[in-house]
């Protein structure tokens, strides 16, 4: 097989962090190759630089041996590369073939759209995969393997030689998955390549020929898949050591705290139990997707549970909306600072206010001035650098962002803090303060849930560790209890294959 | 700290660009019309603008929240209807006030918890109430005006207290206790922060659908408000009073830089925003020019304040 695709020494920096270091990549023609590696190891940034979503900061693409400069996705679309992602892209209210022929409908004389052959072009290039579908179906209509379908078939009405797979079989159930592999190995045989990424290792022996591990924006790896195993994959994808600063403090750990039971929605998360003590910083480690943010979600009343019960230091309590977690000392540093911490459009004095206004008003009327000392001497205390609270938070850095964010709650002074992701997007350094901030606030007796995909993260700073695998919590472990690879193998749900 | 004074330079803009413009205008209409500057058409312009205005003002707190109102009009008919129905049946000019107030009041819960409770979209809501309400006060007056009040009545169109015209000491109290509400209180810090981003309020904690639903309330007592002074200055409440008053009011609202995105606007922008509409009319009567071309002028001033804000958010 010869070589349809090299990428070599492709360096993608973000501000404050050096996606993808001097990364090489190979496809050859008519293979599947894998393309694995933890949550944040560079696998999407990779992908977009391929697709052209992004510029590599330096680096060599070379496509049908001739050197190429991705100038947006349309250019490689043109130059025959696909991409498939996780949130499938089709519009749900045009049919499916007016999706797949989206910007190239083929026109009649008069240049109108000529339905007639969109219908049939449709049909032949579906034909090779003996499914039925109506071209003039609407795509809501049809379930995500179908979808799945529609989009590898928009793939090849462009034409194109290359497919990018992100986690394809994530939506489908077991019956659905094996025929995408179908299909997937019937499009190598007619010569398509495919970069298949996917966080089911199981998987990959069903349909990759070669696998690529990335880690920390590192290439660390390729071989063909007969001369690998799931745990010399994990080996690979977790084999660094442990080089950041957490800080360590022991902390004596009081009585319960919080306490979830059979906590239960469909389709997120299934008899989830656990409790947290005071002083106790507990881990939630698992794959993104996992269904951690969901629970937590649940929890703070922000989603409805099918079923489950709360209890705050011992005594049931009822959590059916934000307020009621909120009244019950429950705080929620969430996942996505900027659509759901912050109003960023606001100051920094009206974001850490947002949560305690009731607490500073009388009849409505806020004490401003009384409001103001509360505020700049919390913000003093966390270390917020801002030149004044009056400074718009979409002017600070996101470490700052983020202490504006735990601002909100201190001053309400919550005493079951939720941090989701704590540290995404934040510099090295301002990660440190946000470890203290945590460390602290266990110290004076606040009970910690933290959910982290970054493994060394959650493993360092917890005291307990829950593994979640689709929706489920599918192990426990004390500090030091367990190492990364086994952390891994629980997240993957392949524990018991593995041991 | 050169950015943070180039920062400063360009809020001043956005401050005050609409009241730079308002100033002009008033400027090229007084030596363009010597009768313009005198206080007795200036009390007719601010008097005029005052319906409008005080609709206005409440529409800045729904648009805030990044929601709409198209139900005004409507409301202020059916509520100016229905407090002249209540003198017509011997009811006193303090009854009347208070059911024009809670018709007003009504209208707007309807629409507050439909827009919540009901989750459908503020546009459908309130376009649906105009209907609605507007149909009300057609059956109500089986399309007949209800006209002649007692003086106590039209004390609050046509009355004045130490020279100043009573109307107008409504619009400025209104945008005062407005802008007051706004900064310092509960409710007002919600309805931007709302505006700004709904899912960070609500996972601060805050019941949002309760402050969502009170802006449409506040909206529609302030059409109950403007639906007094109409009626009474009038002497009469007509079937189609305040038909299309809603443009105005939201124009009022985009022109002194609320933004239809929520989260960023004051009332005192609006106050000019009301104010600038007015005295283009009036402008344009004193100058004699075609009152067709009014409603061309007003189109390009809407267009064009937004246009503004837009290059100087780039």
């Amino acid at each position: 097989m010869s070589s349809l695709l090299t990428m070599s020494g492709i360096t993608k920096y973000f501000p404050g962090v050096q996606a993808l270091k001097d990364v090489d990549f190979e496809l050859k023609r008519g293979e599947v190759h894998a393309l694995i590696g933890e949550n944040g190891a560079g696998k999407s940034t990779l992908m977009k630089v391929l697709s052209g979503v992004h510029q590599a900061d330096s680096g060599e693409i070379r496509l049908r041996g001739e050197a190429v400069v991705p100038d947006g996705p349309r250019s490689m679309l043109d130059a025959g590369v696909s991409v498939i992602y996780q949130e499938l892209n089709l519009i749900p209210y045009l049919s499916l073939a007016e999706n797949v022929f989206l910007g190239k409908e083929p026109l009649t004389g008069a240049g109108l759209v000529d339905w007639g052959r969109m219908n049939r072009d449709f049909e032949e290039l579906l034909a090779p995969f003996e499914i039925e579908l109506n071209p003039s179906s609407l795509v809501r209509s049809i379930g995500p393997a179908y979808q799945q379908v529609v989009e590898i078939v928009k793939a090849l009405s462009a034409k194109s030689e290359i497919l990018v797979m992100d986690e394809p079989t994530a939506p489908l159930t077991g019956n659905e998955v094996e025929h995408l592999f179908q299909i997937i190995r019937q499009l190598r045989d007619s010569g398509v390549s495919i970069i298949y990424i996917s966080h089911r290792l199981e998987e990959i022996w069903k349909v990759a020929n070669r696998v690529t591990v990335l880690r920390d924006g590192q290439h660390i790896s390729t071989k063909p898949i007969a001369e690998l195993t799931i745990p010399a994959i994990i080996r690979d994808m977790v084999g660094h050591e442990l080089t950041e600063q957490y800080p360590t403090a022991t902390i004596e750990q009081g009585n319960e705290a919080f306490r979830v039971e059979g906590l239960t929605r469909q389709g997120l998360c299934d008899d989830v139990s656990f409790s947290v003590r005071k002083g106790e910083i507990l881990g939630f480690a698992g794959l993104v997707g996992a269904g951690r943010t969901e629970i937590m979600e649940l929890i703070f009343g922000r989603r409805k549970k099918d079923a489950g019960r709360f209890f705050r230091e011992g005594v049931e309590v009822q959590i059916r909306s934000t307020s009621d977690a909120v009244r019950n000392g429950i705080a929620l540093i969430p996942e996505e600072r900027k659509r759901q911490g912050l109003v960023l459009g606001l100051s920094v004095f009206d974001n850490a206010a947002l949560a305690i206004l009731d607490r500073f008003s009388r009849f409505g009327i806020l004490g401003v001035s009384r409001l103001s000392k509360v505020i700049d001497k919390i913000i003093t205390d966390i270390g917020v650098k801002t030149p004044s609270s009056r400074q718009l938070v979409r002017n600070l850095s996101g470490g700052n962002q983020q202490k504006v964010v735990l601002a909100k709650w201190f001053i309400r002074h919550s005493d079951i803090y939720i941090f989701d992701e704590p540290t995404r997007g934040i510099d090295v350094g301002a990660k440190v303060e946000i470890y203290r901030l945590m460390q602290n606030l266990a110290q004076r007796g606040a009970a910690i849930i933290m959910v982290s995909s970054e493994l060394p993260e959650v493993m360092n700073m917890s005291d307990r560790l829950l593994v979640v695998h689709r929706g489920r919590i599918a192990g426990e472990f004390m500090r030091g209890e367990a190492d990364e690879e086994e952390i891994m193998r629980h997240a993957f749900g392949v524990a018991a294959s593995a041991s | 700290m050169t950015k943070n004074n180039s920062l400063n330079v360009t809020d001043i803009l956005k401050a005050y660009g609409i009241l730079i413009a308002f100033v002009m205008v008033v400027i090229i209409m007084g030596i363009l019309s010597p009768s313009f500057l005198r206080w007795a058409n200036i009390f007719n312009v601010v008097r005029q603008s005052s319906i409008i205005g005080i609709m206005a003002v409440g529409v800045t707190f729904v648009i805030l929240t990044g929601g709409i109102d198209l139900s005004v009009g409507s409301i202020l008919s059916v509520a100016g209807m229905f407090a002249a129905g209540t003198l017509q049946n011997g009811g006193s000019a303090v009854l009347a006030v208070i059911v024009g107030l809670a018709v007003g009041i009504a209208c707007g819960l309807f629409n507050g918890i439909l827009v919540t409770l009901g989750r459908i979209t503020p546009f459908v809501v309130t376009l649906g109430m105009m209907s609605i309400a507007r149909g009300i006060t057609l059956i109500y007056s089986n399309g007949y005006p209800i006209s002649g009040f007692e003086p106590a009545f039209r004390f609050i169109g046509g009355g004045a207290i130490l020279g100043m015209p009573f109307p107008i000491i409504v619009f400025i109290a209104s945008v005062a206790i407005a802008s007051f509400v706004l900064k310092y209180t509960r409710l007002g810090r919600y309805t931007y922060a709302i505006g700004g981003n709904e899912e960070t309020v609500k996972l601060s904690g805050i019941n949002t659908n309760f402050y969502k639903a009170a802006v449409y309330v506040i909206s529609g007592a302030m059409a109950g408000v403007s639906a007094l002074i109409l009626t009474s200055r009038l002497n009469s409440a007509g079937p189609t009073a305040g038909l299309t008053y809603e443009l105005d009011v939201i124009a009022s609202v985009v022109i002194g830089g609320t933004s239809l995105n929520g989260g960023r606007g004051s009332v005192w922008g609006t106050l000019v925003g009301a104010l600038l509409i007015a005295i283009i009319n009036n402008g344009m009567n004193l100058l004699g020019i075609s009152p067709y071309f009014q409603q061309l002028v007003k189109g390009i001033i809407i267009i064009s304040a937004v246009l503004i804000d837009r290059l100087r958010e780039q």
